[in-house]
């Protein structure tokens, strides 16, 4: 029981971050019908952010909630300003393109990122920027004491107030898609984006809107994964990020709500599997999961099925 | 007199190719030796996947993965068979007989796993496909790191030293006389048609699976030769080799020769391998490189160097002989410049 429960504390928290993550995925294959490739990069990119941010503001010596804060956002604000430029400078000249021109476009900026990452430092003050290959550790923004204990499962707090706001933008993200003009548009141009600019929508700027709203969500997933994990180098946003891409599928790719559990579910599937079987596999579950979706189901949890017309 | 002419065309190249081979080996200095054996097997996966991503128009993600089996099966026969001889023949010739009969294993098992890799995932369509083949990769890899018999993540070590110039020289023109006769045969022509437009050769009658299953088991198999000669050649195989960096690379050859383009692949495979070295202090910066040649490329000339043509079609080679077109050549037009004319809209 304890072991059960164990589990299911750490598959919801790595589901949230695949869910903050997805959410990405789904709204700009949304707009765009376009698997953006670069997304769990800026994801990578998020958890840098807050780490610099960090070392100017001297967290590592005394935490604050205001720091914290201040931290978040910011990482927030640098990754929504990347995903912008992004879709302005190599997406946005495809747009018209085959979608495997922009595929192939989208694994090049994920690795530009990576590797750019890579680089040794030619930047040395403030910060040492690239990062280059070796691991960082991400400092403690906050300091809150014992981890919980729940019928013997221990629960770190950071874990439990890393929920909390994902929990918080996603319940954000739900009002901004439902309840505002720029979410209305959103979902129209998502629809249909030639009959929604006929209909006077700037499309463009809902995509870049969309982008930025993505990015900044993979932001906050990259700081709240750090915060409880903090080794953090260039390469781990590849796996998160194409996991993440398996969420999105799994709960039906366009579907806010779908990434949510999409996410949800796959953290607590690949913890369980892992954690009873081996978790050497670890890696290989996400992507059966995947195989098994496309084959079974391939519009996902909460998708529509389509049918191709000619 | 048709039959002949076949024949003959495919025969010929190794004709012409074996004295170019010999020539090669005296002239490339031995430092680079090496590099050239690694070019050779570079070929051999460009221009084979170049089958599935470039004749077919199917994008495929996983060609390491295939590398994997082939590589592995190898050179689990090589080390199973090293210290057998064969009887009445002399050492050398039964062990070049080993290295062929472990290779063909290779390309065998690559072939099984691009079937069952490819009859579920090649119902799936452009993004899903590249997806579902990135991911049928790391489940390879995955699962020969988990298996004690492959020697989990350490590998296999101590292979004997097979591969040479001649192993990799033939295979790479074996390689490309397959891909050229493949594409100018009625099967090619089905191949260019799913490229073209998929459900508008599925209305003529082009068994369309069926094709995209053969051609994407025809890749895997040269991607399993691929393997086996390179764990002979570095005399080691590990899951690390294998990953989906290399798949990518693999990817920014083809595309940047060309998708559907085999001299290109070819050209793209030798000259990006030789940069490579020729660069070796700037290492860190090559994938950055590759990164960037990938966005630009797709920006300026989404169709790669060569589009659809192959170098005898570019007019400084117009007058020499060449094969004969058996239908207009097309105008360079790439799969990747086939415009949606839904703008954004819907397709699953």
């Amino acid at each position: 029981m304890t072991e059960f429960l164990q589990h299911l504390a750490n598959g919801l928290s790595v589901g949230t971050i695949y869910a903050l993550i997805a959410l990405g995925y789904t709204m700009v294959y949304g707009v765009l019908k376009l698997i953006n490739f670069a997304h769990g990069d800026v994801y990578m990119v998020g958890a840098f952010a807050g780490y610099y941010l960090g070392q100017v503001l001297g967290t590592e010596k005394e935490p604050s909630f205001v720091k914290a804060a201040f931290i978040t956002m910011g990482a927030m604000v640098i990754c929504g300003a990347l995903g912008f430029a992004i879709e302005r400078f190599a997406y946005r000249p495809l747009r018209h393109r085959a979608r495997l021109t922009a595929l192939i476009t989208a694994i090049g900026v994920s690795f530009l990122l990576e590797y750019g990452f890579q680089l040794p430092p030619f930047v040395r003050s403030p910060i040492e920027f690239p990062p280059g290959p070796s691991p960082r550790f991400f400092p403690q923004l906050l300091e809150l004491g014992e981890p919980f204990e729940l019928f013997g499962a221990t629960v770190p707090r950071i874990d439990v107030l890393g929920f909390a706001v994902a929990v918080v933008l996603m319940l954000g993200l739900q009002w901004i898609v439902y309840r505002t003009r720029f979410g209305t548009a959103m979902r129209a141009a998502s629809f249909d984006p030639q009959v929604a600019g006929l209909m006077g929508i700037p499309v463009n700027r809902i995509i870049s809107g969309t982008f930025v709203l993505g990015s900044a969500l993979a932001a906050a997933a990259g700081i709240i994964n750090a915060s409880s994990r903090p080794k953090i180098e260039p390469l781990f946003g590849l796996i998160s990020g194409l996991k993440a891409f398996v969420a999105a599928v799994l709960g039906g790719i366009g579907s806010v709500p779908g990434a949510m559990a999409g996410g949800m579910v796959l953290g607590l599937t690949e913890e369980y599997v892992a954690g009873y079987t081996s978790s050497q596999y670890r890696d290989a579950i996400a992507f059966t999961v995947l195989i098994l979706v496309l084959l079974v189901r391939p519009e996902g949890l909460f998708g529509k099925g389509q049918v191709e017309k000619v | 007199m048709g039959r002949a002419r076949a024949f003959l065309r495919s025969v010929a190249p190794f004709l012409v190719g074996a004295p170019i081979l010999a020539l090669l080996q005296r002239v490339i200095p031995p430092g680079w030796q090496p590099v050239a054996v690694n070019a050779g097997v570079d070929v051999v996966l460009a221009v084979s996947l170049n089958v599935v991503n470039g004749f077919t128009g199917q994008f495929s993600l996983g060609h390491a993965g295939f590398m994997a089996v082939g590589g592995y099966t190898a050179a689990k026969i090589t080390l199973a068979l090293a210290g057998v001889k064969i009887a009445f023949l002399p050492e050398i010739v039964s062990d070049q007989l080993v290295f062929a009969l472990a290779l063909s294993a290779g390309m065998g098992m690559a072939a099984i796993a691009g079937f069952l890799v490819g009859m579920p995932s090649l119902r799936l369509r452009g993004d899903y496909l590249a997806i579902v083949t990135l991911g049928f990769g790391e489940i390879i890899r995955s699962i020969i790191e988990n298996m004690k018999f492959l020697g989990q993540a350490t590998g296999l070590s101590g292979l004997p030293a097979h591969t040479n110039f001649a192993w990799v020289g033939i295979s790479a023109i074996a390689t490309i006389v397959m891909a050229r006769r493949l594409a100018v045969s009625t099967e090619g022509r089905a191949l260019f048609a799913i490229r073209e437009d998929e459900v508008a050769a599925e209305a003529m009658g082009v068994d369309t699976t069926g094709y995209k299953v053969r051609a994407f088991v025809i890749s895997a198999a040269y991607a399993g030769l691929a393997g086996g000669l390179l764990v002979h050649a570095i005399l080691l195989v590990t899951p690390k080799m294998f990953t989906f960096i290399r798949s990518i690379e693999v990817v920014v050859m083809v595309v940047l020769g060309g998708l559907g383009s085999v001299t290109g692949s070819v050209l793209a495979a030798v000259a990006l391998r030789f940069a490579l070295e020729g660069f070796r202090e700037f290492q860190q910066y090559r994938m950055v490189v590759y990164a960037l040649l990938l966005v630009v490329l797709m920006l300026l000339r989404p169709q790669g160097i060569f589009g659809t043509r192959e170098i005898w079609d570019l007019a400084p080679f117009r007058r020499l002989p060449r094969p004969r077109p058996l239908a207009p050549a097309p105008g360079g037009a790439s799969p990747t410049e086939v415009r949606d004319d839904a703008g954004t809209g819907r397709r699953a």
